[in-house]
């Protein structure tokens, strides 16, 4: 008895150093990129950056003004079309179309779109925007971050909302209420944390989405907030800048991308804190 | 069938001729294939509690929800036969299904608070159908907690998540809830089996109170509580009414052999 103990205590610690390995050698890589970031982002970060446009090849100083405005429109817009159309299909599917065949197609095949390549999306938008209309715009960048939020806010608001009772749901259609009433004022309200997480984990994807602004939205050394016309953002000058052989874009590059992790950062957070508050309620 | 046509021909053995508010007529249920209601008929008496016992998957829930088309949520459930509410036929799919609701209606096994405040959980019901000004709104609100005898306990709350009551209140809170909008029928569908025995006495009180204005279906499978708090007790075996009657009858002298085995703990 004792020395069979004696082994299982011995495998749990092999077991054990094992998991602690790898949690470490994973961590540590995420640990040494942001730590990286850091130091590089930090040390150009200045005023200049949120008031000075984009430098011009071999010119010094230069900040980032016109990625960053441009970033926050497209991605603004992407979700203010995304949003709306995500939530309702997942609503359709979590409500009216539970048991329906359409449901498992359009679930299957926004699963694909879920996992689809960004670039494949950037590509996509610009076969079908930018070739007819004959040259890029934010509007296009803006439609293709809407095709990368669209999936993301389907899946969780369909996901959030199977998690609402259907005590609940039973309880309201008993008070006659019409599903319809029921569906926004009791299954949304006792889903709402879920939801907003996923809306603002679906900002936090499309405000980093390079490839699909390459392609529609390209970018511009100007400020611009001409939806027509190409607009500069925070993914494709990094892209640009990081590859330069200037000193001042590469620094640039590496406090853009500093901007978006934090950005993103806070997102995550908040959502978490509110999946939280949500839980707790 | 001949035992269940025996007991409905004489339902009171007094005689007296009570006003049915629901007539149930050769009710069948069908979950797909499957055939759960074989063909019920029965009454439920005006301003009087009925309770439905039976063993596990005998339809005594099936059929309360067919009483107010719950089932019309669910794809493959049909329901055949007519069930009339003075004289309206519930199945008939051309009847406003909201409106039906709203006079009957239903307080399930788990209680089941919206996520809002305690006022919000009733006055959202009322203003489905009438619009009140706020003082208005106030008395309702009040009357309903006080019929739900919960007013004692929430009024210093008024304006906190319901979800913070303990569960024998949030059932309180949910019987209050359907109160509130006025019903005509209540149906209780095992309405304590979640709450502690303080909890159930102060429901079953409840049910009591309450049905000197409303007509009461209750299904339970606490045979104590049938005989404590109905008027008149059905019960069902694999889709079948056995026997029906008032409910000392029933649970002194059942007619039926399975009643009897029932109802003394011999199977079920």
């Amino acid at each position: 008895m004792d020395a069979k103990y004696a082994r299982r205590r011995h495998t749990n610690t092999v077991a054990m150093t094992l998991c602690w390995g790898a949690a470490l050698f994973g961590i540590s890589w995420l640990a040494f990129i942001l730590v990286a970031l850091l130091w590089n982002g930090v040390a150009g970060l200045n005023i200049a950056v949120f008031t000075e446009v984009t430098p011009g090849p071999g010119s010094t100083g230069g900040g980032l003004l016109n990625a960053i405005v441009g970033s926050l429109i497209m991605t603004t817009i992407g979700v203010a079309i995304g949003t709306p159309i995500g939530m309702l299909a997942g609503t359709y599917m979590a409500e009216y179309g539970r048991y329906a065949k359409l449901t498992k197609v359009v679930r299957f095949i926004n699963d694909i779109l879920l996992s689809a390549p960004s670039i494949i999306i950037g590509l996509f938008i610009y076969e079908a925007v930018v070739v007819p209309l004959g040259h890029f715009s934010a509007l296009a960048g803006s439609l293709a971050l809407a095709v990368i939020v669209i999936p993301v806010v389907v899946r969780t608001t369909e996901d959030m909302l199977l998690l609402v009772p259907n005590t609940l749901r039973e309880a309201s259609i008993a008070l006659g209420m019409p599903r319809a009433y029921m569906i926004m004022r009791v299954a949304y309200s006792a889903a709402r944390a879920g939801i907003v997480t996923g809306v603002l984990l679906a900002i936090a994807r499309a405000s980093g989405e390079t490839a699909p602004l390459l392609f529609t939205a390209l970018s511009s050394p100007f400020l611009s907030l001409d939806l027509g016309k190409e607009m500069a953002n925070l993914p494709v000058i990094i892209n640009n800048f990081a590859g330069s052989p200037y000193e001042n874009w590469r620094q640039l590059a590496w406090t853009g991308a500093l901007l978006i992790t934090l950005a993103v950062l806070t997102l995550s957070v908040g959502a978490r804190v509110l999946t939280r508050q949500g839980a707790q309620k | 069938m001949n035992s269940v046509a025996n007991t409905l021909a004489d339902p009171t053995p007094g005689g007296d001729a009570l006003p049915a508010k629901l007539r149930i007529k050769n009710l069948k249920f069908f979950y797909g294939a499957t055939l759960a209601l074989k063909g019920i008929d029965l009454n439920l008496y005006d301003k009087h509690v009925t309770a439905f016992i039976g063993p596990s998957g005998c339809g005594k829930s099936t059929l309360l929800r067919v009483l107010n088309r719950m089932y019309d949520l669910y794809p493959n459930q049909r329901a055949e036969g007519q069930v009339l509410l003075d004289g309206d036929n519930l199945l008939d799919p051309r009847l406003d299904i909201n409106l039906l609701r709203a006079r009957v209606g239903m307080v399930f096994q788990k209680p089941t608070p919206f996520p809002m405040t305690i006022y919000e959980n009733i006055a959202f019901g009322i203003r489905l159908y009438e619009k009140l000004p706020k003082s208005e709104m106030d008395g309702r609100v009040e009357t309903a907690l006080k019929g739900a005898a919960l007013w004692n306990e929430v009024k210093d709350k008024l304006h906190t998540s319901g979800l913070g009551l303990s569960g024998g209140q949030q059932q309180r809170l949910c019987i209050a809830r359907t109160v509130a909008i006025k019903p005509e029928v209540i149906l209780f569908d095992e309405p304590c089996s979640a709450l502690d025995p303080i909890s159930t006495a102060k429901v079953e009180e409840l049910i009591d109170e309450l049905s000197a204005t409303y007509t009461i279906a209750i299904v339970t499978h606490n045979m104590q509580q049938a005989a404590r708090v109905s008027d008149y007790t059905a019960f069902m075996y694999l889709g079948e009414l056995i026997e029906f009657g008032p409910t000392n009858a029933i649970f002194t002298s059942p007619k039926n052999q399975r009643t009897q085995e029932y109802i003394t703990g011999r199977f079920g």
